[in-house]
């Protein structure tokens, strides 16, 4: 950033391994002088946030308390070389404000800012004598950039931590296997099936047959609004494999629209057990399990 | 590797506990067959449930053996297809049709209960006692 324009130091003391003593020396001068005007530099940093329209999803009290914890770890981090400490406070800041609507590109912002804010600083406070100024600088970057790589990383780490935790839970709302009765499952299908969830949707429905037992499933595709050959093709699987299993498939609320079109195309579905409604196929399973339901007024009569 | 065939009052059970060659599937089917006739099975179960793999092989010869035995007067049931091995199968359009299946051995021992009884009764039906 700053060193452009001087002749490149020859024996760089950039090394993060292994910082020369000087380099640490450096460093601890640098560290002395932000906790000095930590709350000038603080202060300059927020404006600067909210003039750059970032973090405009927080109040500006809000984005002033955040950049006050920021600041501190960021001086720690400058000061001991560890990143253990910031990285967990990255990861925590990730998780408060990434709910609130927190892009990717405003927490890499804020934390370039703060390095450029810090730099300026530097500039002003050693403006007189260029070679001291180099110096530090050459012991500040590294050590910014890597501050700013840490805190980046740990932001998106934890948005794709989010995103795998939510299709994880959507793909597992979306195709419940419940069952109603001893043995007998139902599968509501709603939406759209596409050859992936149909995939999952069998793997699924086999699991269940096995871990419950299951003898007869009832499978409701009312929530299904179109339906195409290779859909078709995926319920006649479905139905196949559930029957390997030895259960029943029983395939209800398939609606008018939906027959007709199946009957056009030529799906051939004589393998598999359709009942009109939800309602109707409960009512078929539960006679193939031998259950019969009766209201309460016919039981008692006879006990 | 020989499958065991094991004899349980009218049935027969044969248990696979690896994964076969085409020639041991097809020495299981002789021996199947030849045993019904010995000692005179009602039903035959093949427990495929340590099976992870089923080939078209596999699945043919399962299909034959049921069509043999029912020829020789026993009902064949195939018990314990994993569900990663039903979903492949199916797949591949290996779906083991006219052949009763049944989740895993108990399942497969009471499906030949009931096919007996509805066997017996049948006959009754059709003789009417007295």
């Amino acid at each position: 950033m700053a060193a452009k324009g001087k002749e490149p130091q020859a024996p760089s003391p950039l090394d993060p391994q292994a910082p020369s003593e000087s380099t640490a020396a450096l460093l601890r001068e640098l560290v002395a002088h932000l906790r000095q005007n930590r709350t000038q530099l603080r202060e300059e940093w927020a404006r600067r946030i909210t003039r750059a329209q970032l973090l405009t999803a927080m109040t500006e009290e809000e984005i002033f308390a955040e950049a006050t914890s920021v600041y501190d770890n960021y001086v720690e981090a400058l000061e001991t070389g560890t990143f253990e400490a910031l990285q967990a406070y990255a990861r925590n800041l990730s998780e408060r404000i990434i709910p609130r609507g927190v892009e990717t590109h405003e927490v890499v912002g804020i934390v370039l800012l703060l390095r450029d804010v810090l730099a300026r600083s530097l500039f002003g406070k050693y403006h007189e004598d260029f070679d001291k100024l180099n110096r530090i600088l050459d012991a500040y970057e590294p050590a910014a950039n890597r501050i700013a790589n840490t805190v980046a990383v740990g932001f998106v780490q934890e948005r794709e931590r989010i995103i795998r935790q939510q299709q994880e839970a959507i793909r597992e709302l979306s195709t419940p296997v419940l069952q109603v009765r001893e043995r007998l499952l139902i599968l509501p299908i709603i939406g759209v099936i596409d050859p992936q969830r149909a995939r999952q949707l069998t793997e699924q429905l086999l699991r269940a047959i096995r871990t419950n037992r299951a003898k007869v499933v009832v499978i409701d595709i009312t929530g299904v609004a179109a339906m195409d050959s290779n859909v078709a093709n995926h319920l006649v699987q479905t139905v196949e494999a559930s029957r390997l299993l030895g259960a029943t498939v029983i395939v209800t609320g398939l609606s008018p629209e939906i027959a007709q079109t199946l009957v056009t195309i030529g799906v051939d579905l004589s393998e598999m057990a359709t009942v009109g409604d939800l309602q109707g196929g409960i009512e078929e399973a539960e006679r193939l399990l031998g259950y019969k339901v009766l209201p309460l007024e016919e039981v008692t009569p006879k006990a | 590797m020989e499958v065991p065939i094991l004899k349980q009052g009218h049935y027969l059970i044969a248990s696979i506990q690896s994964a076969l060659t085409d020639a041991d599937l097809s020495q299981l089917r002789e021996a199947l067959i030849e045993r019904v006739g010995k000692y005179r099975s009602r039903g035959v179960i093949v427990d495929v449930t340590a099976l992870d793999v089923m080939d078209s092989f596999a699945v043919r010869t399962l299909r034959d053996i049921a069509h043999m035995a029912r020829l020789r007067g026993a009902e064949t049931v195939i018990v314990g297809i994993q569900p990663e091995v039903a979903f492949a199968m199916v797949q591949l359009g290996l779906t083991l049709k006219g052949v009763s299946t049944a989740l895993d051995l108990e399942e497969g021992l009471a499906f030949l209960d009931r096919q007996a009884r509805e066997r017996i009764e049948r006959v009754q039906g059709r003789i009417p006692r007295g």
